[in-house]
């Protein structure tokens, strides 16, 4: 900037003044700024989120902004920032759940440079650097609000895959004798897992002598979730129950053949209904030969 | 290997110089594993590999000790048994350890089988000076 | 000190229900009076019931097998009723197959499956 030894020290004479300048401005505008802030957001987010809410979070984060100034200058990442911060990690928090996208999020805080681009065109020199030095601020802040909406984000998501497990796991009476779990989604270790000691104890508790396990709706299969496959079906045998798999894609027909598993002598079906049939008749001979002995 | 993770209250010990310490021995097990809140299937994990390792113990080391213990990591606990015995030793670990291997009266699964059901498998041997075998089950 | 498992008797079929943890010498000893006990009363049937078995390990694997074996010999056949879930999984990690074991769920499907065997033979006859 304008003369001075070392640029390094003239930068940061600059920002120490500019920060007095920029509290100054956001003090006595303060009513004037707060307005054109909440309304560019408002219009961004379009209805979506009520004018008082707004009105309120936006208000409380502008007061707390200021005082981060007074406070602790420009230094964002500081300690003096700490309310600053947690106000946005819940407003990103909010904002992650509500469905907006983080460019929609983000906004909010950029926004903030609007009511002070009016200084650009006829404000002084010490205007100009404070609009820089907010500019920088809102970087930072901006920065940190997308992150804490990606945080947000994937702590949503991975809560609603434990949901998942919780609800896509259901094993089903098909018919006297027979049980079914019908999966859907991806299928990873851990599920695979669960699913498969709900399958077995659910033999024991209905003296079910059959099980399908339908992977229609599973879209690929790795070499540790055909092994548990492979192993549940094992294991019923052990207990003295047959199961068939039914539903499996050319894909993963393709896959189980490249792994090189082998799954042996195992009964597979297109169809989750002729997996029902084979079970039935399987059952019904059974049933004929009790029956012819009883007899 | 883990084998000096921190213990978690007392270690308790077990003789095993009869058939009837390998039923003790499962206990000694058993209560550890319930005691750590191990699954329902880990539990029965940890115990059939106590008896198979047991039962080595006994057989081919010509009797020892178990001794076992709850640990902690940073994120689970677990439990940790270890077979001690001062009996020959095991010659060729890998052999041992392969499938179907038996120099004795079982199967062949003994200690490739406790292997397969521990989390955590450690196998320490000398010739003419004995085995000592430490397995961890943890938590998930 | 090693207990007898007691065998237990109905019609043509033998039953033994495994209550407690057994020592190997126990396990030994019932493997050997069952095959006394199929001979001395022409058994055609034996019921092995585990469903209060805890775990099963090799060793017990082994004797379950090795009955199975013996009866065939002696023209029974064997049934194992009641493997809970967990020692089933458990089974299979361990690499145990349980070869020419005939298994089921529960006591009055492995009776079913040996009346069954029963009526097929007799038909043959």
């Amino acid at each position: 900037m304008e003369g001075g030894s070392g640029p390094g020290k003239n930068e940061v004479a600059v920002k120490l003044g500019s920060s007095d300048h920029l509290l100054g401005l956001m003090t006595t505008r303060r009513d004037e700024l707060a307005a054109a802030w909440i309304e560019v957001v408002s219009q961004t987010l379009a209805g979506r989120i009520s004018r008082a809410e707004l009105d309120q979070e936006l208000h409380e984060l502008y007061a707390a902004l200021v005082e981060a100034l007074r406070a602790g200058g420009l230094d964002a990442s500081g300690e003096h920032y700490t309310e600053v911060r947690a106000l946005l990690a819940e407003l990103s928090r909010n904002r992650a759940r509500q469905g907006f996208r983080p460019a929609e999020t983000a906004v909010s805080l950029f926004a903030l440079k609007r009511g002070l681009e009016r200084l650009l065109d006829d404000g002084s020199a010490d205007d100009v650097a404070a609009y820089l030095a907010l500019s920088r601020l809102t970087d930072e802040l901006g920065m940190f609000t997308v992150d804490s909406f990606a945080a947000s984000r994937e702590q949503i998501i991975s809560s609603q895959a434990e949901e998942l497990l919780e609800l896509s796991t259901p094993v089903v009476k098909l018919w006297d004798g027979v049980i079914g779990v019908p999966l859907v989604g991806t299928l990873d270790s851990a599920r695979t897992q669960v699913v498969m000691e709900k399958l077995l104890q659910e033999l024991v508790d209905t003296g079910s002598a059959h099980a399908i396990i339908d992977i229609t709706g599973v879209p690929a299969v790795d070499t540790e979730v055909a092994q548990h496959l492979l192993k549940t079906v094992v294991a019923a045998r052990l207990m003295g129950a047959e199961c068939i798999v039914s539903g499996i894609r050319p894909q993963i027909a393709q896959t189980i053949v490249a792994l090189g598993i082998e799954f042996g002598d195992i009964v597979t079906k297109a169809t989750l209904a002729d997996a029902l049939r084979h079970a039935l008749r399987r059952s019904a001979q059974r049933a004929a030969l009790s029956v012819g002995d009883a007899a | 290997m883990t084998v000096a993770e921190p213990d978690v209250g007392e270690v308790r010990v077990q003789t095993i110089a009869t058939s009837d310490d390998v039923v003790r021995a499962r206990q000694l097990a058993r209560n550890l594993a319930v005691e750590c809140r191990l699954s329902l299937v880990d539990q029965t994990k940890l115990v059939t590999a106590a008896s198979e390792l047991a039962r080595n113990t006994l057989v081919y080391g010509g009797g020892g000790s178990l001794s076992g213990a709850l640990v902690q990591d940073a994120r689970r606990r677990g439990v940790r048994l270890t077979f001690t015995d001062q009996g020959p030793g095991i010659p060729d670990v890998d052999l041992a350890l392969s499938d179907g291997w038996s120099s004795g009266s079982g199967m062949g699964l003994g200690l490739s089988g406790a292997r397969r059901l521990a989390d955590d498998f450690d196998l320490r041997t000398t010739v003419g000076a004995g085995t000592t075998v430490t397995v961890i089950k943890w938590t998930h | 000190m090693s207990d007898r498992v007691p065998i237990l008797r109905i019609g043509e079929n033998l039953l033994v229900s495994i209550q407690i943890d057994l020592d190997d010498q126990t396990v030994m000893n019932l493997q050997e009076d069952l095959a006394a006990q199929v001979v001395k009363y022409g058994a055609r049937g034996v019921v092995i019931d585990i469903t209060a078995a805890e775990i099963v390990d090799s060793f017990v694997g082994r004797m379950l097998s090795t009955i199975a074996s013996v009866s065939r010999l002696l023209d029974a056949e064997t049934v194992v009723v009641g493997m809970r879930p967990a020692v089933a999984i458990t089974l299979v990690e361990l690499g145990l197959s349980l070869g020419g074991v005939r298994t089921a769920l529960n006591l009055e499907q492995g009776l079913a499956i040996l009346a069954k065997r029963a009526s097929a033979g007799a038909a043959g006859r």
